[in-house]
């Protein structure tokens, strides 16, 4: 190594060690958090809240399959004792008959402070005589059955009117004395972790705790036929890192190997070969420097990318070393590197479109790339020159580029194919032109099919929330947002009645506001009213009041019990309702109101529902409708962003080139190939993502590379060897970055490859038919 | 003597027999299965220890041989309850409650105490209770004691009467000393 003392080598060095200290301190994620909004409207927001923190993204689902149901519920007993006494979640469900009957001990007990039907009308004789008739004509029926035993304490059928509230369909079926699935083939449980959905480490420790915790048990009781399921957002969620970090390794690795393997057989020269992937190396590290310092976390999807650059910034060391070899110092840099530069701009361009993209995914992308090229032409030209040896000579590549001369120049001949080509393809994306994009947000989401088919099936099994319609309000404390989701409760019970819903879960129904509870419990009379009212109410009915002692002991009793408080609702099934329903934001408390829909296909009467909320500053939220919207808004944005970049991207190189018919050059080949990989991925039934979008965007920065090199204003590489050669070395680097991706079970790496990896080939063969030809 | 006593034993022998063979329980089991189905009314009482009175009840039922069962309450509340296969379906108002038997063994007991009655399907009613016959065919006494010690915790004993094919009461016996008895009276089938 000769002149290391050279300044841009020692600010190099500075500056890769900042890179890597700043990398080593990230924050890598791999979560939901690279697709959601960053400025989200207030729906939006209350879908990220769920997604990051809420019930649904703390849910683990489990299933016990194998074995025998005996094991099975044994199993799920065991698990559940495991794990509520790990600590590690809020709270344990297998259905065990016990808690139910805790938690229905705690709604008897409060009964006159729950239930509805509480009010001064209810104790006078007129409203006893009706509650104690329909109370026992309710033992005429079967449902009856129940409240035989309870009749001499609730005469007045308020556990009934409690439980009866309760939505009882779509509770899990049971055997054995826990949950199982439909065909009773499986033990269900499900558990609510501690931690966050967001906090990925968190949960794949409690994932990783069911599972050991199951095989211990499943070792013990000697029942090695017994299998566990474990699904729900936070496995997504830890599988996909997993599977991004692996794959990100994976590939990286077999793309520089391969690379590397193709450099040292060209170059044949190993101090070439790693002087050569310095640039790579360097604007790898700048670009998660970059995006730490720029988003705070780093993004498991930003680092797969990062393979992606291996076959974009490799191409500028290839350039500088095969067409400045021989050359006099400075001579590459007057004729090259101008070209160079032009692309790396057009490539800043291009991707600098994405920073402005409201997808935090897309931006960090954006920002990764521009760091990441940039450094690697900077290292190449400023740093590279210093470090190379005086005497470093690579294998002559000048006779490969002399074999291809012919091709290329018969290439050319085939000019007129091009339109054709690029008309074809337009043909076919218009024809297609309602499918070109998937609409929907699950063709960007990292997980597996399997995976997700087996969470259908065990939120199936249980009967899980259909959580798609929700009512949302806010307010700045527990009790008012209490109050205000009885007021709204009101309002929705209107429409129950109506039969516009089926009904509604609401956090009130189990955590009654204190007004409404003092209400309920003022209207409890004192004990010899009560007794005066009762005599008078049973005269014409087969009850006697000699009977109902117990009924004035618990009245009485409820007139001086204290208020039902979160605390004391702890530990039950009803604390774990109303927690996920009443949610405490740095902002303020959010109620969720879960809506059900009327059974049948009639649709969803939205308008009715808006209206009725109508001046009550409730928002309704279509989860399902507004996560697509959401999708959609970033693919409507990233398109306009990308035909913005593209634009100015135009525009600069006319400036540039000055020469119209030389932007034409440039231009049509990059488009063209953008056209046919669009109409073969169209053709070959993909539906396009944001990802393909940002490969189309990849096309451009590598293909107008390549594209100005064929038309330099003095000169063609058909008539140099050594530059053609180097466009053919760098297309190849690139193409063996992107197949590799493409053959990744990663979608969204996936995608990222199958659009990159053909389109540079059509780019540079598009060029090379375009190029202008300078006969002499 | 000792001859003409054989003799007479045999003849008497010979005269009981057909006396018993003309009524037994799989006599019972298979007239009981030839009952294709139809309508009746019912009227249930329902002997409370709390209540001075009964809670009476009325309404229609509806069976279809071998497993769909209907019972329309009329009075004092509508409500309806559908055993069909193995789901059972109570509907009272507004509320709707749905059961899968397989799921609930205390409440397919009960279901199949009724059920095998009406079906004639012996094996079904000795899965979960010991079988008494008295009476004769036109007048005759099925008592089911409930072999599961978990069906003995709610009921006693459930005594079913008919005459021929037709079942014209049950009466269940509750563990508690409540008792309530469903009297039936067949709607000739158009």
């Amino acid at each position: 190594m000769t002149r290391l003392s050279a300044r841009p080598v020692l600010l190099w060095l500075l500056g890769l060690a900042l890179c890597a200290g700043v990398a080593l301190r990230a924050h890598y994620t791999a979560d939901m958090s690279a697709f959601l909004p960053r400025s989200p409207t207030p729906a939006q927001q209350l879908l990220v809240d769920q997604l990051t923190e809420g019930v649904l993204s703390r849910l683990l689902l489990v299933g016990i399959e194998g074995s025998t149901p005996a094991a099975r519920a044994e199993l799920s007993r065991g698990l559940a004792r495991r794990l509520e006494d790990g600590g590690l979640f809020l709270s344990v469900r297998n259905g065990d008959a016990a808690i139910l009957a805790r938690d229905r001990e705690l709604l008897f007990t409060h009964r006159y402070l729950l239930s509805p039907s509480v009010s001064p009308e209810r104790f006078t004789p007129e409203g006893l005589h009706a509650a104690i008739s329909e109370s026992i004509d309710l033992l005429a029926s079967p449902m009856g059955m129940m409240l035989k035993s309870l009749l001499g304490r609730d005469p007045t059928g308020e556990l009934v009117e409690l439980i009866g509230s309760l939505d009882t369909s779509g509770s899990p079926s049971s055997d054995k004395g826990v949950w199982v699935s439909r065909d009773g083939q499986r033990a269900i449980l499900m558990l609510q972790t501690r931690a966050a959905g967001s906090d990925t480490d968190a949960q794949a420790l409690a994932i990783a705790r069911i599972r050991s915790d199951f095989a211990d048990l499943a070792s013990e009781a000697k029942l090695s036929d017994a299998r566990m399921l474990v699904s729900g957002a936070a496995v997504f969620a830890v599988n996909s890192r997993a599977a991004i970090e692996s794959e990100a390794v994976r590939l990286s690795t077999l793309g520089t190997t391969a690379v590397i393997l193709l450099l040292l057989l060209i170059y044949r020269s190993f101090t070439a070969v790693f002087l050569g992937l310095l640039p790579v190396a360097s604007g790898a590290l700048a670009g998660i420097a970059a995006v730490a310092l720029g988003f705070g976390t780093v993004h498991g999807l930003t680092i797969g990318f990062g393979t992606t650059l291996i076959g974009e910034a490799v191409d500028y060391s290839i350039y500088y070393f095969v067409q400045s070899d021989d050359d006099e110092d400075g001579g590459w840099m007057k004729r090259f590197w101008p070209t160079i530069r032009l692309g790396v701009l057009t490539s800043i361009f291009g991707f600098a479109s994405l920073l402005f993209s409201g997808f935090p995914g897309l931006a960090q992308l954006g920002l990764y790339s521009i760091a990441g090229l940039v450094t690697a032409a900077m290292v190449t030209r400023f740093v590279l020159p210093h470090l190379r040896p005086a005497r470093l000579h690579i294998h002559d590549i000048a006779p490969i580029g002399r074999a291809l001369a012919g091709f290329w120049a018969w290439l050319s001949r085939l000019r007129l194919v091009v339109p054709v080509l690029g008309l074809a393809a337009a043909v076919i994306l218009f024809a297609n032109k309602d499918h070109v994009w998937s609409s929907s947000l699950s063709g960007l989401s990292p997980v597996s099919a399997a995976d997700q088919a087996l969470d259908q099936s065990l939120r199936a099994d249980l009967g899980a929330p259909n959580l798609r319609y929700l009512v949302v309000l806010k307010a700045a404390s527990r009790e008012a947002a209490l109050e205000r989701a009885e007021a709204v409760g009101e309002r929705l019970r209107g429409l129950v009645a109506e039969g516009v819903l089926a009904g509604f879960e609401s956090p009130a129904r189990f955590l009654p506001s204190t007004a409404t509870q003092q209400a309920r419990r003022n209207a409890l009379p004192e004990r010899d009213v009560l007794a005066r009212n009762l005599q008078t109410a049973l005269a014409d009915l087969p009850l006697r009041a000699d009977r109902l002692s117990a009924f004035l002991d618990d009245v009485d009793t409820a007139r001086s019990q204290p208020l039902l408080t979160p605390e004391a609702l702890r530990g039950s099934t009803l604390a774990l309702a109303v927690d996920s329903l009443l949610l405490e934001r740095p902002q303020g408390w959010t109620v969720l109101i879960p809506l059900r829909t009327p059974d049948g296909d009639a649709p969803f009467q939205r308008a009715r529902l808006e209206a009725a909320l109508d001046g009550s500053d409730a928002l309704f939220v279509d989860i399902f409708g507004e996560s697509n919207n959401l999708y959609r808004t970033y693919l409507d944005e990233a398109i306009l962003l990308s035909l913005a970049g593209i634009l100015a991207i135009i525009v600069l190189m006319g400036v540039v080139l000055r020469e119209p018919m030389r932007l034409v050059r440039v231009m049509v080949p990059v488009v063209t190939a953008e056209l046919i990989v669009m109409a073969g991925l169209v053709a070959t039934g993909h539906m396009l993502t944001l990802l393909h979008l940002v490969g189309m965007l990849l096309i451009v920065a590598v293909g107008t590379n390549y594209a100005l090199f064929f038309n330099q204003a003095d000169r063609n590489p058909g008539d140099d060897p050594r530059t053609l050669a180097s466009l053919l070395l760098a297309n190849l680097a690139t193409v063996i970055g992107f197949g590799i991706l493409a053959l990744s079970p990663v979608p969204v790496l996936q995608a990222i490859g199958i659009t990159v990896g053909p389109g540079a080939v059509l780019t540079l063969v598009l060029s090379a038919m375009l190029a202008h030809r300078i006969d002499r | 003597m000792t001859f003409a006593l054989r003799l007479a034993a045999c003849l008497l022998t010979l005269a009981a027999m057909p006396a018993f063979a003309a009524w037994d329980l799989p006599q019972l089991m298979t007239e009981l299965a030839r009952n294709q189905g139809g309508r009746a009314l019912f009227t249930e009482r329902k002997y409370i220890a709390l209540l001075d009175k009964p809670v009476v009840s009325s309404g229609e039922m509806h069976y279809r041989a071998p497993d769909y069962l209907e019972k329309r309450t009329l009075s004092p509340r509508l409500e309806l309850m559908v055993l069909d296969k193995d789901e059972i379906s109570l509907e009272r108002g507004k509320q709707k409650i749905t059961l899968r038997l397989r799921e609930q063994p205390e409440v397919l007991a009960f279901v199949a105490s009724i059920r095998g009655t009406l079906s004639g399907n012996r094996a079904a009613l000795e899965q979960n209770y010991a079988l008494h016959l008295s009476g004769q065919r036109d007048n005759w006494t099925l008592n089911l004691s409930p072999s599961n010690p978990r069906i003995a915790e709610l009921v006693t004993r459930i005594t079913i009467s008919g005459s021929r094919q037709q079942v014209r009461s049950i009466e269940y016996l509750q563990a508690d000393g409540d008792r309530s008895v469903m009297s039936i009276e067949p709607v000739d089938a158009r």
